[in-house]
């Protein structure tokens, strides 16, 4: 009997987690902004991409290669975090996201190693 | 007895709300989001194998003579404002306007077909100046890649377009703003996953 009353217990407890988180902010809804909003971002994101094209024909000498990277990067963290509500949406999206593209990178990287991309040969 | 009676109606009450789940998240945009993830490993294989490949071609055909920056410019710039367009469809949909919803997701599918259009245009006149997909290592990695992302794009644009048929139908189960949501994290994958592949492919020469 104590064994049933304290799987019932858990039961409600597990139920009452799901009731109010399912109306709140961690039930994975994101925080909608306006479109004003998304339209600034969007602009930010275009002004970024004639930048990163502008590398065609004006010379950034030694800034070229890290310019053009990190330019990638911060149009890719704005997408993901911005428009895909990743910054504004429950944790676990963001680590089953990120988990996977880390994981990509070391693996890539460490087989681009192994071909001695990085170095002379 | 009387505490089993009372434990066993709890698979009724989750059968009574469908969006109750153990973490109290949607299953659905968590299983998303997995996808996602996995995706990233697919295309951080091809990308690498474009990267180790992109020295091997002919002296008249390798990425400096063949690439249209320009023009991949105006088609990377028309994919990144298909992402604003999703965005105000989820935007819309979250407010319950099926009218607005439906025009963005048309407008995104729209130049998602634009992109794809392009990419066929790019395609063609590469093969025109003699880069078929087994000329040389890069054209197989290039076209493996880049085809890999087309298709893609491809599937999102039939999405989207099955989207806006089940919307007009008011067909859609569940949360209508959640499963717009759900093909918009889709479409804006394959959006930053071409912002990777214009900067490492395009922008940076071999």
């Amino acid at each position: 009997m104590s064994t049933a009353t304290t799987g019932h217990t858990d039961n409600t407890d597990h139920t009452d987690n799901t009731d109010h988180s399912g109306h709140g902010n961690e039930s994975g809804h994101a925080e909608h902004k306006s479109d004003l909003w998304y339209i600034g971002v969007a602009l930010i994101l275009a002004a970024l991409t004639a930048l990163e094209t502008s590398t065609y024909w004006i010379d950034f000498g030694p800034l070229f290669m890290p310019a053009l990277l990190i330019m990638m990067t911060v149009k890719f963290l704005m997408v993901v975090s911005l428009f895909m509500h990743l910054k504004f949406d429950n944790k676990i999206f963001s680590y089953l996201f990120y988990s996977g593209l880390l994981l990509a990178i070391g693996v890539y990287v460490a087989a681009l190693a192994t071909f001695r991309f990085f170095g002379s040969g | 007895m009387a505490d089993l009676a009372v434990h066993s109606p709890d698979t009724g009450v989750a059968g009574h709300d469908a969006h109750a789940t153990s973490t109290g998240l949607s299953n659905n945009k968590m299983a998303m989001w997995l996808f996602l993830g996995s995706e990233c490993l697919l295309f951080g294989g091809l990308i690498s194998t474009y990267m180790l490949y992109r020295g091997r071609h002919t002296a008249d055909l390798g990425p400096d003579q063949v690439y249209d920056i320009p023009f991949t410019s105006v088609s990377s710039f028309v994919l990144l404002m298909s992402s604003l367009t999703m965005v105000l469809a989820v935007s819309s949909a979250v407010r319950n306007d099926d009218r607005r919803t439906n025009l963005w997701i048309a407008v995104t599918a729209l130049l998602g077909a634009t992109f794809v259009g392009g990419q066929v245009y790019e395609f063609t006149s590469f093969y025109d100046e003699g880069l078929g997909f087994t000329t040389s290592l890069f054209s197989s990695s290039f076209y493996t890649l880049t085809g890999f992302h087309g298709v893609h794009v491809s599937l999102g644009i039939i999405m989207l377009m099955a989207l806006v048929g089940i919307n007009k139908r008011g067909r859609i189960p569940g949360k209508k703003a959640e499963v717009v949501e759900l093909v918009g994290l889709y479409w804006h994958f394959v959006d930053i996953v071409w912002i990777v592949i214009f900067t490492l492919v395009y922008l940076i020469p071999s």
